[in-house]
């Protein structure tokens, strides 16, 4: 069952609708349920490898639906400490819970000034109204 | 309907293979030797014609209805290109035959070079490239030959292309070797000119660049994009998928292009979408002539038609032969029909969108709201957003009204895109039938959004899972995977 609609007010966005929980010097990152939506029923997801970096602003995998291939954008710079192998096996995960069991990648992060250019979920969502 | 597998008998034959006696068993080694011979359907004769045309009227093609697939330009292919391709001069002609004994085809493939050269504005043509995206490739190839000739093939390491384009586009820069640059489309649908005057410099090798747009959209800045382009000293390609919409009205190369594609199979009527093969013949600017595939098709001094593989800059062939022949013939013959009066062509395919457009866009999002070309992109996230509806349900739903669908969900920049190209072949009493039908619909999705949910309702099939067979394709049939009747 895809989820509803919701942005919890915890996270930090980025308008490519990304996400990132901050977790000390980590970060999880992962897909809005509004790219999840727009997408539809995820059937691949293509990972970064563990211990490679992913680049603020810049694709670093690819999610794949039968509508579309999609980049998904880092929303911070860092090292990959962890792929969620259940996405990896169980794309459709994405959908069904976006901000839990769903998340992408785990980081280090390499600069965390950069979480202070990420949105709060107000600013996200004025995002979404104006797509 | 039944499979095949389920039809079959044991016994029963179709056919009966000769054995003439004394034929030498083939020499296949051992382990190449299969051990048991295959399980195929066994069914008489009746049984199989019976099968394949009851398979056949399950088909849906532009024969049978309308069939507004944006972006494919799925018009009516005149039934005399059929007669004219099966002309025996045309039909029995063997690639091997000598020049002097092919003389008519090989008229027939200059006429349309030089036609081709005339509709593209352009100075040279090939017809061999086999596709739209075969044509990207070998423009893109041209491209890097020309410059490696200038020594400017490692500065120039950079293709740019719009957020819009098709995704051939981007495919083929990445196989010909060169690095994607992105840029985006403004409030009005253009190219952002400030996006692109920022990303490129002396490391651009080309635009690629589909004008109209797959918005439908002509590109307004088009002149202030070649100066961009031509001043930084790189090349630009035109993508031919859309020259439906300008033939005989503004051409390619007025418009600065340095390579264009045609596709012979959307716009000149070759039969396409499971209909044949297509045809992708390429038109260059003088400077990168030498560099087109060889053989050449040329007429000499002395009137008589050739092929000249005496080429030395060229980057050799791209297909077999000259290209798909049969092609050449249907287009010819469609491009002859019309004469000098080919623009009429493009004005019926513009006038044809545009007054679906109009019709459509009160009940449907509009994103970009200007003219269109000969085709148009709506949104159904106003039917989402109030009612739960996407695009593709409506799509679903509209089989049931007869129609073929839409392209849906492309471009990638408009959510729950609909993109819908009429062509010039249909009458006035069919667009107005489509409209009424997508009308309907976004009534329906207002009073019963469940209609569209679970459509189509009236069709051979039902809604197919698509998520399914994405993630587990089932690409072999055969009597074990055949379900129990």
């Amino acid at each position: 069952m895809a989820a509803v609609e919701s942005y919890p007010d915890d996270l930090r966005y980025h308008e490519a609708h990304d996400w990132a929980r901050i977790e000390g010097g980590e970060a999880v990152l992962g897909i809005t349920w509004f790219a999840a939506d727009s997408l539809g029923e995820l059937v691949h997801f293509e990972p970064p490898a563990a211990g490679s970096t992913v680049t603020k602003d810049e694709p670093y995998g690819e999610v794949e639906s039968v509508k579309a291939v999609s980049d998904v954008i880092a929303p911070l710079t860092g090292e990959v400490l962890e792929v969620n192998q259940k996405v990896v096996d169980a794309p459709e995960t994405v959908n069904e819970d976006p901000y839990g069991e769903g998340w992408l990648v785990r980081i280090r992060m390499a600069d965390a000034t950069e979480v202070d250019a990420l949105l709060d979920v107000a600013a996200y969502q004025s995002v979404l109204a104006s797509q | 309907m039944k499979l095949i597998y389920e039809r079959s008998q044991a016994g029963r034959r179709a056919s009966v293979i000769p054995r003439p006696a004394g034929l030498p068993a083939p020499e296949i080694p051992d382990d190449l030797r299969r051990a048991e011979p295959p399980r195929l359907p066994e069914v008489p004769e009746f049984e199989l014609v019976r099968h394949f045309t009851e398979l056949s009227t399950r088909n849906f093609g532009v024969d049978t209805g309308f069939y507004p697939l944006g972006s494919c330009t799925m018009k009516y292919n005149p039934r005399i290109n059929e007669r004219l391709v099966t002309l025996p001069g045309f039909a029995h002609l063997h690639p091997h035959q000598e020049e002097d004994g092919a003389q008519g085809a090989l008229e027939l493939e200059w006429r349309l070079q030089e036609i081709l050269k005339e509709v593209t504005g352009l100075d040279a043509v090939s017809l061999q490239p086999a596709a739209g995206s075969q044509g990207e490739l070998t423009g893109l190839m041209l491209i890097r030959a020309y410059f490696a000739d200038r020594r400017e093939g490692e500065q120039r390491r950079k293709v740019v292309i719009p957020d819009t384009a098709h995704g051939t586009n981007p495919a083929s820069v990445t196989m010909a070797g060169y690095e994607l640059t992105d840029v985006k489309t403004d409030a009005r649908g253009n190219i952002d000119v400030d996006d692109l005057r920022a990303k490129v410099d002396e490391h651009t090798a080309a635009l690629m660049l589909t004008n109209p747009s797959t918005l439908g959209l002509f590109d307004e800045n088009i002149e202030e994009i070649e100066r961009i382009f031509h001043g930084a000293g790189a090349l630009m390609y035109y993508d031919g998928a859309n020259l439906n919409a300008v033939c005989g009205i503004s051409r390619p190369g007025d418009m600065g292009f340095d390579v264009v594609h045609i596709n012979l199979h959307k716009t000149f009527s070759q039969p396409h979408g499971g209909g044949g093969p297509g045809g992708g013949p390429i038109a260059v600017r003088k400077i990168l002539e030498p560099f087109l595939p060889a053989p050449a098709v040329v007429r000499k001094k002395d009137g008589a038609f050739a092929l000249d593989h005496d080429r030395p800059k060229s980057i050799g062939k791209v297909r077999g032969f000259t290209g798909p022949f049969g092609v050449f013939v249907r287009s010819y013959a469609y491009m002859r029909m019309y004469g000098p009066r080919l623009r009429e062509m493009s004005e019926a395919a513009v006038l044809n969108a545009n007054y679906v457009l109009a019709r459509l866009k009160g009940a449907y999002d509009l994103p970009f709201d200007r003219l269109c070309m000969h085709e148009f992109v709506l949104s159904a996230r106003n039917l989402k957003r109030d009612h739960g509806a996407t695009a593709t349900d409506v799509a679903k739903r509209l089989m049931d009204y007869g129609f073929h669908p839409p392209t849906i969900y492309f471009p990638l920049i408009v959510p729950e895109a609909l993109m819908i190209e009429p062509t010039e072949t249909e009458t006035k009493e069919t667009l107005d039938a489509f409209c009424d039908a997508m009308l309907a619909i976004a009534r329906e999705a207002a009073d019963d959004v469940e209609i569209l949910k679970s459509a189509p309702h009236h069709r051979p099939v039902r809604r197919l899972d698509e998520v399914r067979a994405a993630k587990n394709p089932v690409v072999k049939h055969a009597f074990e995977t055949a379900p129990v009747a």
